[in-house]
């Protein structure tokens, strides 16, 4: 059709055509692309710029887009009036050893579960798959009573012990890429006398490094992240973490919003400064779920 | 002689793989299969932590569905967030993730940037999302007012509570736009060029070669968004007036529900047959897309 349209056109500028439709296409796809990006980044911008404004010139409308003045010492301000660097060493402590016992633990088991053949496996697998499925309440009020009897409330105990036993997204991604070492290299290392102990230690872990940051990025943000397990088993205000701290600040700073947005920086600052130094393991974590999420 | 000492060696080798996976099988049994057990036969007692547990049957159960209105309350909340969220949030994901397949200019800043909101959670987003949707002082209503719009009240107004968590779960949709990313970035360039020689333009080829490409993914994120979405409970513990989901009882998700019967009047076979309630809808839905799934699900080498 529009070929016919265009018939008195020299036959040069008509197979050219598509071609500058494509640009056209590509041009609006750019210019898309970067007024999503002001969108998605306006909040970040915005809980800067309010968290360094006098509370005056926040209540003043229009809003301004930047501070008229540079309020640095709001930072200092909200970290004084709350236990805050308690808060941070309780926080570091919990996702320390949350992340050392999920790299650890989950590679270990991914491992069983990779390479080593033994009856019931394919059973089990589809077990720790299918866990995956189940609402985390169901568990969580039966746990509580649990961790109740043993009389591990308003202790650590519940936030890390479970860590100890692996999970099953960890592990599956592990599992992932376990699979992806030759089953002769394997075979080799038996041959020359070594167990499965020796081959996980020796030469597995190292072959996976990077599916082991793409864990340990995955778990300290899971672990700084929390706020369920906190919320519900730690009562003391010296065992709080910064989620729960600032929860707890949010009531008492009401609606200061420099002081509320300076906090919330500093608690999000760390996972921040994580994303951009590790970018391609958070990215490898979210590929290898993706294009490996139904082959079995 | 021979053939018993290979049977020792498979023998040994299984024995070892118990080990490796019996820290998964123990915590498995200590935390979840224990644990579940245990709620199923909480759920047909009166018990709530101090006191012994009566068994008092189907009570619970009949409770829920005949005489609490806040029981179906939180279940249209939820149904409400699940039926708006995972379709936006899938649509969404796959609409970006089509503008980023391709070479253009600044690709990589573009992926980091609409990756970064979706790994920022927790207290600090909430906190930032009461302060954008604010509707005297927030971003939201000034970018609003400057197209002449009097923007809504936000988490004030019991109509847009919901609304206002879909945006900022739309915020952070980057999360399964990297899924699709990376699965359209493994279908083969042939299969787009020779679309081209038949003429196919740029919608054509989206929609007859990409979309049936990635309907594993779209399965994938459908089924793990929904199971997801069902159980909001955080945006709406800390965003919600007190954490008990008002105004007007507007965010009163089901697991909020859920948490204020278990822990704040401590109704902890009450709460755990909800928790079975929500378990057996996600368990239907889940099953239901399962069952669906052979319809538009294309998998590679399957030509049916």
């Amino acid at each position: 059709m529009d070929m016919t349209e265009r018939k008195q056109l020299p036959n040069k500028q008509e197979r050219r055509k598509p071609v500058i439709s494509n640009n056209l296409l590509r041009t609006l796809n750019w210019v898309l692309l970067v007024v999503g990006s002001l969108f998605l980044l306006s909040p970040i911008w915005w809980m800067i710029s309010t968290s360094l404004k006098p509370m005056e010139e926040i209540m003043q409308f229009p809003p301004t887009l930047l501070p008229q003045e540079w309020h640095w010492e709001n930072y200092v301000h909200t970290w004084q009036s709350a236990p805050f660097t308690t808060y941070a060493v309780n926080t570091i402590t919990i996702t320390l050893i949350c992340v050392v016992a999920n790299v650890f633990v989950n590679s270990f088991i991914a491992y069983g579960f990779a390479k080593i053949p033994f009856p019931g496996k394919n059973l089990l697998f589809t077990i720790v798959l299918s866990t995956m499925m189940i609402p985390g309440f169901v568990t969580l009020i039966p746990q509580y009573v649990l961790f109740a009897k043993l009389e591990w409330l308003n202790t650590y105990y519940p936030l890390v012990v479970p860590a100890l036993f692996g999970s099953a997204f960890n592990i599956f991604l592990l599992r992932q890429f376990f699979r992806t070492i030759p089953n002769e290299m394997i075979e080799a290392a038996k041959m020359e006398g070594a167990n499965h102990f020796y081959i996980w230690r020796k030469i597995a872990l190292p072959l996976v490094k990077p599916a082991l940051a793409t864990v340990a990025i995955f778990s300290f943000n899971g672990a700084w992240n929390d706020f369920l397990g906190p919320l519900l088993y730690v009562n003391d205000e010296s065992l709080y973490t910064l989620q729960i701290g600032l929860q707890v600040f949010k009531e008492q700073a009401s609606t200061q919003w420099n002081y509320l947005m300076a906090g919330s920086l500093l608690v999000l600052l760390p996972v921040i400064i994580l994303f951009f130094v590790f970018q391609k393991y958070f990215i490898k974590g979210a590929n290898i779920t993706g294009s490996s999420s139904f082959d079995k | 002689m021979k053939k018993k000492k290979w049977w020792t060696m498979g023998r040994r080798e299984s024995l070892q793989g118990y080990i490796f996976v019996a820290p998964w099988v123990i915590g498995f049994l200590a935390f979840t299969l224990g644990p579940l057990a245990f709620s199923l036969y909480a759920s047909f007692t009166d018990y709530n932590i101090t006191s012994r547990m009566d068994f008092v049957g189907l009570q619970n159960y009949d409770q829920l569905f005949t005489g609490d209105d806040l029981f179906w309350t939180s279940l249209y909340n939820t149904l409400y967030f699940v039926i708006f969220s995972v379709p936006l949030t899938t649509i969404g994901a796959i609409f970006i993730s089509m503008l980023m397949n391709q070479s253009l200019p600044g690709m990589r800043i573009f992926r980091t940037i609409f990756y970064l909101p979706a790994v920022l959670s927790g207290v600090g987003v909430y906190l930032l999302w009461m302060q954008l949707l604010d509707p005297g002082t927030g971003l939201v209503n000034t970018i609003l007012s400057w197209f002449g719009i009097n923007g809504p009240n936000w988490l004030f107004d019991p109509d847009w509570t919901k609304p206002s968590l879909i945006f900022m779960k739309l915020w952070s949709v980057g999360g399964s736009m990297l899924l699709y990313l990376a699965s359209m970035q493994g279908i083969s360039k042939n299969l787009y060029e020779a679309a081209e020689i038949d003429g196919a333009g740029a919608w054509k080829k989206f929609l007859h070669i990409t979309l049936p490409l990635i309907t594993p993914v779209i399965f994938f994120d459908i089924i793990t968004s929904t199971i997801g979405s069902f159980q909001i409970f955080q945006e709406a513990y800390v965003m919600s007036q007190n954490g008990s989901g008002g105004p007007a009882s507007s965010m009163l998700f089901y697991n909020l529900y859920m948490w204020i019967k278990a822990f704040q009047s401590f109704d902890m076979g009450y709460a755990m047959a909800m928790s079975w309630i929500l378990f057996v809808v996600v368990l239907i839905i889940t099953l239901i897309n399962l069952k669906l799934a052979p319809k538009w699900v294309h998998y590679e080498g399957d030509d049916k």
